[in-house]
């Protein structure tokens, strides 16, 4: 089941939009070398324009559809209200550069979700500009550089980074101009306290932690670690990407977290759309605040205005932030309240602790705790040692639902990570366990059934190697 | 549940967290049941101003274009809204068949060989444009010359994102558009330099002695562009450009008060290694039918970490698939359309603003859509009035970038202004000010 390119629907005059005639007296036109001879896009009828998306609609596989345990992505149910309220006309019409006077309504709309952000982490200054959450980490490395720079410490020059941390971690780092350095961790799955300590120093600007770490486990001795990297002069930087867990739980700030990204199409319900707009709003506890990129909406006497932070890093994009997802983001914050988002917390960590004792003896299970948000696998079958965890998540697709992470994190072999969240039923964390059973029983049977899989999807498994190397990125490339 | 896991309540799943710590209070507005959040949020966007309800004639870096019906229902499927990255390819074909058109459509407007899925915005997609020039160089190259014509927003980005490497930005002074006095200051040091065409004035220029220029000492070209003004002007890709990009939003996304929109980003093939970002290429299954994947992800950060080209690990999908319906929708003659119109009108307003009293265009060079007015008191008092007695959300007021601009304005004009909206842009800039 494939769909044509829609360069291939193209047929020569067509063009799915009318537009107006021109209502005021013609210009003198450009001279020629200035104009293009030719546009080469596609030209079709709005008919054939809908039928073309929607049929490419149906080849994906989302939340919408079914369960979509994809460890580290938080793929929980995004509410419809939240579409209504970034689409009102107020919002999704409203320019930019507009005078203040004009966006008042958009600008306490900003205050408000700072404050919430604020009050859920504990960490007094918030910035929601960053457009993603490797765009917060980015900030948050610079802010840290800010820090140390403006109190004349600029021998800091490293920055270390967990083992089990995501890859954006350390590319932030390199992009900020610091050296990565990894910290290995133990056996419990924590930061490894002896290596932590050897590797501090005068040359640490600061530690990148996640917490829940991508094993989806709270670091037992955070207090320990954040100490001695305060101790050692250095920023506690949290990335926030297991926030789901903690919401409500703990304020980050209380755990010696200095700085902090959210991931709002995570944490906060907003639509991952097919790969982003994502959205990294930045916290800092009170004395950082002068540091965060901006400008940041701010209340003045008795109206809301545009303020840049005084030693600010800078704007890190144009404008204010993911506007729109920041509206969807304020809308889950107010449909649930302080004590809805504990229970989503909670229920969270119940579905993934669920998960991980039904499938405990049938999969691996590297670190025998109890997990917060996700929890991690091997992906290994004893007696079927052929079987890859690739091959368990492309049969998964078979039995209708998405399958979690594979291969991540890094130190644990044939990773497969599950993130159930709090908006699935029982009956769907019930399913997916007979389903991680049933391949199971399929690797022993049948092995070929899972390397050749899937059978039901719209495609086959893709040759991503010719891909690599023949190198088609456009239709043009085809000759 | 609780049972299957064996405990016996959910606050020994917790038990984790130091206990002096557990549950604090978090202080926030009760909750409030759909019907409620829906007044409130109805309320606050209410107290905006908005450009379906009144004319505008604000650009400089987010535009008011027409949004095709068909684009809005389609992008709004489930199916696109709710889906992520696509890990798993053979259940994501809808969304990677979408980049892989986006892709081919942005070669053909830009005029170059190859695009990604896409940055955060226009300010970031240049930012990161230098630094792949910086890794095309291997960090030989520290020196990047900046136009003063480009969008001073761009350039603050340009800067936070450049503060921690070795690189030395030289901008030329705010709407300097001499681009003949930048490219003698190219020399064998310059990594890159980059241009904005039309700039943030709106002028237009050449680029030819540029590309020249920058070639011959061995540095990349590159150029910003408003994509609808490609519906008509030649693309920099035509003068040799090296990378070009620019801010996807007017190809059919929202205004939204500055976001999310996308950075659109095209390179030349021998680059496309350095290149950042997410990238869709053609391949086959199993039984030798076309499919797409993401592919050369080994530039990216959660293969290559600290060696990544960049740290970005999304792309702007939603926008992305907007704009790639937004210029299948348009085609190769609707797009010429708006960008006509968009000239044609611009050009009358401009003419007509010239001849009232007071006012005058403060450059007579060529321009796309958008123009600055010296007016005969403070823009943004004058704006001010504008809005209060005419409804009007009148051009960018210069003054907040520099207090001796604070008497021009820069004003845009598109397709979605008509002969009417003038006519009151008109009668109002007159009378506010006798």
């Amino acid at each position: 089941m494939t769909e044509p390119l829609i360069i291939e629907l193209s047929s020569p005059g067509r063009c799915a939009v009318s537009l107006p005639k021109l209502d005021v007296p013609q210009a003198a036109e450009l001279p020629d070398e200035w104009l293009r001879d030719d546009l080469a896009l596609p030209e079709v009828s709005e008919r054939d324009l809908v039928s073309h998306y929607v049929r490419l609609s149906q080849l994906n596989y989302a939340v919408d559809i079914g369960f979509y345990p994809l460890g580290s992505c938080t793929m929980k149910y995004n509410p419809r209200i939240n579409e209504d309220t970034a689409r009102l006309e107020g919002f999704a019409a409203s320019h930019p550069l507009q005078p203040a006077v004009l966006t008042q309504g958009s600008l306490e709309l900003l205050c408000r979700l700072q404050d919430a952000l604020a009050a859920l982490t504990g960490l007094e200054g918030v910035s929601l500009q960053p457009a993603a959450g490797a765009q917060g980490e980015l900030a948050g490395v610079l802010m840290i550089r800010a820090y140390h720079q403006a109190r004349g410490d600029t021998a800091r020059k490293v920055m270390l980074i967990p083992d089990t941390a995501h890859g954006t971690n350390p590319a932030s780092t390199a992009m900020a101009g610091y050296e990565a350095v990894e910290v290995a961790s133990d056996a419990r799955g924590n930061v490894d306290l002896d290596d932590l300590y050897s590797k501090l120093g005068p040359q640490v600007a600061g530690i990148m932690l996640t917490n829940p770490s991508t094993l989806g486990l709270f670091e037992e001795r955070i207090l320990e670690v954040t100490a001695a990297v305060h101790a050692a002069g250095a920023l506690v930087y949290g990335d926030g990407a297991n926030f789901n867990a903690l919401m409500g739980k703990v304020r980050p700030a209380e755990l010696g977290i200095d700085i902090m990204h959210f991931n709002l199409h995570k944490t906060f319900s907003t639509p991952h759309g097919g790969g982003g707009p994502g959205s990294g709003p930045v916290a800092v506890r009170s004395d950082l605040a002068p540091f965060l990129p901006g400008p940041i909406a701010v209340r003045d006497e008795n109206s809301y205005v545009l303020h840049m932070p005084k030693h600010s890093i800078g704007a890190i994009k144009a404008f204010y932030g993911q506007f729109s997802i920041l509206v969807r983001a304020y809308t889950y914050i107010r449909m649930l309240g302080a004590e809805g988002l504990r229970d989503a917390a909670e229920s969270a960590v119940l579905a993934a602790n669920y998960l991980q004792a039904k499938l405990r003896g049938t999969l691996p299970l590297p670190y025998e705790r109890t997990c917060m948000h996700e929890c991690v696998f091997e992906g290994r079958i004893k007696g079927a040692e052929d079987v890859r965890a690739l091959d368990i998540s492309k049969r998964m697709i078979d039995y209708g639902i998405h399958p979690p992470t594979n291969y991540f994190p890094l130190i644990v072999p044939e990773a497969l990570m599950v993130e159930p969240t709090e908006t699935e039923s029982l009956a769907t964390l019930d399913r997916f366990v007979e389903i991680v059973q049933s391949i199971v029983a399929e690797a022993h049977s049948n092995p070929a059934l899972l390397r050749e899989a899937p059978h039901n999807a719209p495609v086959g498994r893709l040759d991503e190697v010719q891909a690599a190397r023949r190198l088609i990125l456009s239709w043009h490339d085809k000759g | 549940m609780l049972s299957g896991i064996g405990v016996s309540s959910i606050d020994e799943l917790f038990e984790v967290i130091p206990e002096a710590l557990r549950d604090p209070e978090i202080v926030l507005p009760p909750a409030l049941s759909e019907l409620e959040v829906m007044a409130e949020l109805r309320e606050m966007a209410d107290r905006n101003a908005n450009t379906h309800t009144s004319p505008c004639f604000l650009g400089a870096g987010a535009y008011n274009h027409f949004i095709p019906s068909a684009v809005s229902h389609i992008a709004n499927r489930s199916e696109f809204v709710t889906a992520y990255t696509p890990y798993q390819p053979e259940i994501a074909q809808g969304t990677l068949q979408v980049i892989f058109e986006y892709q081919s459509m942005i070669c053909a407007l830009t005029g170059m060989e190859v695009s990604n899925a896409s940055h955060y915005d226009g300010a970031t997609s240049l930012a990161e444009a230098i630094l792949m020039a910086s890794n095309i160089a291997r960090g030989k190259r520290t020196r990047v010359l900046l136009n003063g014509g480009i969008n001073p927003m761009y350039l603050q980005t340009v800067r936070t994102y450049t503060q921690g490497t070795d690189l030395e930005l030289e901008s030329s002074p705010l709407l300097d558009g001499d681009v003949d006095a930048l490219a003698e200051r190219i020399d064998g040091q310059t990594a890159c330099v980059a241009v904005q065409l039309p700039d943030f004035a709106g002028r237009l220029f050449s680029l030819e002695k540029l590309a020249d220029a920058a070639h011959r000492h061995g540095a990349l070209l590159i150029v910003v562009q408003y994509p609808i003004a490609l519906g008509m002007l030649k693309p920099a890709g035509a003068y040799g450009a090296d990378i070009v990009v620019g801010d996807g939003q007017p190809l059919g996304n929202a205004l939204s008060f500055g976001g999310p929109y996308l950075g659109y980003m095209a390179c030349r093939r021998e680059h496309v290694r350095r290149l950042s970002g997410r990238l869709v290429g053609e391949t086959v299954d199993t039984h030798g039918r076309r499919g797409f994947v993401l592919t050369l992800s080994a530039r990216e950060q959660h293969i290559r970490r600290e060696k990544a080209t960049s740290n970005i690990c999304s792309n702007q999908g939603l926008n992305m698939l907007v704009a790639a319906m937004y210029m299948a929708a348009m085609g190769k003659n609707g797009l010429r359309q708006v960008a006509e119109l968009c000239y044609h009108k611009a050009h009358y307003a401009a003419s007509e603003i010239a001849k009232l009293p007071g006012y005058r265009l403060v450059y007579d060079a060529p321009f796309f859509n958008e123009f600055i007015i010296e007016c005969p008191a403070n823009a943004e008092a004058l704006n001010k009035r504008l809005y209060e007695e005419y409804g009007i959300i009148g051009g960018y007021a210069l003054g907040s970038l520099e207090a001796r601009l604070e008497h021009q304005m820069l004003v845009c004009v598109t397709e979605m202004n008509t002969a009417d909206q003038i006519e009151r842009l008109l009668a109002g800039l007159k009378e506010v000010v006798q």
